[in-house]
């Protein structure tokens, strides 16, 4: 069993990094929700609020992960130009989308919008651990801090999302590849 | 003479005491580095000049300039905001009011559709 580098780094990416901090989403606004709440009966103890900013700290960590290896890593890769009279344009995943009028708009729909969009989760998330650090259950009063979290977390959800749909889609019609091979496993041949 | 005010301890652990100020620096300056990140996007789109100035790594082409100074301009802005208003409480409203605007303007910018419609494409 063996993989690319370059797969096994996209993998990274999208997997490692983004597609964690896309399922890290759930427990944060589920505890931001708690704490802040307007009718929020108990008050966190230091231990959760501790638990809660090493939480949001770990997705900042993540998000910036994701989109530094995406656009310094994986998309060079993508957008690799290929030598004059290439024909197999399987090593260049933009220019073979872009070679048939049915996959084009992967590219200038799909990556064009990912390879934005995806930097606004990274800025929203890392305010919201600033601001939830800050102030803990304070972010209930006033209301509108509280607010301006829960916008942002939400912004940087949908990024996220368009970001990682796309990277998925991107991938199985045009998927990066190329680089030294990793054997994973060695599988005996039998006689 | 008055007693100086004290604040409980369920007070200073739930933020209550805090000004409204850095927090307030922190979401405007998250909306600014959105709009940047749009402006500088439908920038390197619309112009091959900006294009070029935005290449900050050659094989990332213009997204590594956008990117690298959309976030420049967000932490310079945080840095400002957040020195002038350290110990302020200002309009929250006017301010979350203010960066989803910010937000909205950068979120729009990036969608290619709308990136093409404000070009003529």
């Amino acid at each position: 069993m063996e993989i690319s580098l370059r797969d096994l780094l996209t993998v990274l990416h999208g997997m490692g990094f983004g597609a964690l901090f896309m399922l890290a989403f759930a427990g944060a606004v589920a505890e931001l929700y708690r704490i802040s709440a307007p009718a929020a009966a108990i008050l966190p103890t230091p231990g959760a609020q501790r638990l809660l900013r090493w939480y949001l700290i770990a997705m900042v960590v993540l998000a910036w992960a994701a989109v530094l290896s995406g656009t310094y890593m994986v998309y060079p890769w993508y957008r690799a130009v290929p030598p004059a009279g290439t024909t197999d344009l399987s090593l260049y995943p933009k220019f073979l989308l872009n070679s048939s009028p049915d996959t084009s708009a992967w590219h200038s729909l799909g990556m064009e919008w990912k390879e934005h969009v995806a930097w606004l989760a990274p800025i929203a998330i890392t305010m919201v651990a600033y601001v939830t650090a800050k102030y803990g259950a304070g972010l209930t009063r006033p209301r509108h801090l509280r607010t301006a979290v829960m916008a942002f977390v939400v912004v940087a959800f949908a990024a996220t999302g368009v970001a990682g749909a796309f990277g998925a889609f991107l991938n199985k019609y045009a998927p990066v590849r190329g680089g030294p091979a990793i054997h994973i496993i060695q599988v005996q041949e039998r006689e | 003479m008055k007693k100086p005010e004290t604040i409980s301890p369920s007070k200073a652990l739930s933020g209550e005491t805090l000004p409204n100020g850095p927090g307030a620096a922190a979401i405007l300056a998250a909306g600014i580095g959105s709009a940047a990140l749009g402006i500088l996007a439908l920038a390197n789109d619309a112009f091959p000049a900006i294009n070029k100035l935005l290449i900050f790594y050659g094989p990332s082409g213009g997204l590594s300039g956008v990117s690298t100074m959309a976030v420049v301009i967000w932490l310079v802005a945080w840095f400002i905001l957040a020195r002038r208003w350290a110990t302020a409480a200002v309009p929250m409203a006017r301010v979350n009011l203010i960066s989803f605007a910010l937000l909205a303007v950068g979120i729009l910018l990036t969608f290619p559709p709308f990136m093409d419609l404000l070009q003529g494409k």
